[in-house]
């Protein structure tokens, strides 16, 4: 969460609460919202290492507010982030381990695995179509988060496919 | 022992197949299934070695159901799917519609079934090219008994509802696939079948049309229509009840949907950026 909330101090000095609100307007009901003492802390961390500065606001009948602005080295930051490519999604690691160690185990059977594992694929996937209408049609950026999700899963499931043609 | 109660315990074939659909259950229970079939065989016969499509199916639709076969292609789903609407003839095997049986039925028979329990949607459309819209989805409703007035009030609230109006005096080649195969699914229920059977109804469209057909084919169900549906698109089965997932002939998993499975991150997890 440290980029994204650096991109959002990009656009002009905010306090949490307010980079709280504008992760969840740009992204939408659909995305998991961190909460707000996550972000408290990833603050402060950026803060530590230089890349965010804050200062005090003394508040009468309120606890002070803390405003955040990006430092050169916090801008400087952002821009690699913004240049480099982004690492490829990872192969599901942990099932292919489980599909590819079965048969040596003894313990589990393939087919089994691949059925289980298509079944909660399938589910989630369903789940995402609720969530996709009922989301906000307009919100095109969370529209597309989810959009993005269900390729993934579907791309899962078209290689769970694959495996059970080899396997079976 | 009625063949509704019967049916219900019969395991489906294949190795992991799995806890019975609960879906509706107490009502439909009752109600003898929309469609059963049991031990149906197709192997193609031709040069070299003989293929087998479908080999040992058994298979329950419950009244309201919406199941879902999918595979890799050549598994045999679609010969499935035309066994079940008497499109091919299975080597062998039974099939009930709404508990009568119907694998003996003539080449007739099936017509008139298909005409008013089964409703059939393909891949590639197949209206009448040379008929309008309204056309084409006016005939099967005279061919079935209906008035002229009755089949226009229903092809009138059929297009309204799939938004289709003022597209009535269109050609077929006139409209885009996914007015097309709308036109099709309108073809297919304006006789209120009780089952809708899909071969692929997105395989020839956009991911527009393909959410547009996906969207009615949800709705329909809603209302209670029972849909059995093959296609190798993992996303539109998932908006089903149930999904069989057939390989090499053989249903090799049949799992029901909306339970929750336990363990997974779900949506949540999927949607969740990583630092």
């Amino acid at each position: 969460m440290r980029l994204p909330l650096l991109a959002l101090l990009a656009r002009g000095p905010a306090h949490g609460y307010e980079l709280k609100q504008g992760l969840e307007q740009l992204l939408g009901s659909a995305y998991p919202q961190p909460n707000v003492g996550q972000i408290y802390v990833t603050l402060g961390r950026l803060e530590k290492s230089g890349l965010i500065e804050g200062e005090e606001i003394a508040q009468s009948n309120r606890p002070n507010k803390k405003i955040y602005r990006l430092t050169d080295a916090g801008r400087e930051a952002l821009h690699v982030w913004f240049e480099d490519p982004t690492d490829e999604p990872r192969v599901r690691d942990e099932f292919f381990m489980k599909l590819a160690l079965a048969p040596a185990s003894g313990m589990a059977d393939q087919i089994t695995l691949i059925n289980k594992q298509r079944r909660q694929y399938l589910n989630t996937l369903r789940d995402l179509s609720k969530l996709a209408a009922a989301e906000d049609r307009d919100n095109r950026i969370s529209q597309l988060l989810i959009e993005g999700a269900m390729l993934h899963l579907q791309a899962d499931l078209d290689w769970l496919e694959r495996c059970q043609e080899e396997l079976e | 022992m009625s063949d509704a109660a019967r049916s219900s315990v019969v395991p489906s074939s294949g190795a992991a197949s799995s806890d019975a659909p609960s879906a509706g259950a107490s009502d439909a229970a009752a109600a003898p299934p929309v469609l059963r079939a049991e031990g149906l065989v197709k192997t193609y016969r031709g040069e070299g070695a003989p293929a087998h499509a479908v080999r040992g199916v058994d298979l329950v639709v419950r009244p309201g159901e919406f199941v879902a076969i999918t595979g890799p292609s050549g598994a045999g789903k679609s010969t499935l799917l035309h066994l079940l609407g008497g499109l091919q003839r299975p080597d062998s095997g039974s099939i009930w519609l709404d508990g009568t049986r119907v694998d003996g039925h003539s080449e007739a028979g099936w017509a008139v079934l298909r005409r008013r329990r089964i409703g059939v949607v393909f891949q590639f459309f197949n209206l009448v090219s040379n008929l309008t819209v309204a056309d084409n989805i006016e005939l099967p409703a005279l061919l079935a008994g209906s008035n002229a007035r009755q089949a226009r009030a229903e092809r009138h609230r059929l297009l309204t509802e799939l938004g289709l109006e003022g597209k009535e005096r269109s050609m077929p080649g006139e409209l885009s696939g996914g007015e097309q195969q709308r036109v099709a699914l309108a073809r297919a229920l304006v006789n209120h079948p009780g089952l809708l059977l899909a071969d692929e109804p997105t395989g020839s469209l956009d991911s527009k049309g393909t959410r547009e057909v996906m969207r009615l084919l949800s709705r329909f169900h809603q209302r209670g229509q029972a849909i059995l549906l093959v296609t190798h698109d993992h996303r539109l089965a998932s908006a089903a009840d149930r999904v069989i997932s057939f390989f090499d002939g053989r249903v090799a998993d049949d799992a029901v949907l909306g339970a929750k499975t336990g363990g997974g991150r779900g949506v949540a997890g999927v949607l969740e950026l990583k630092d």
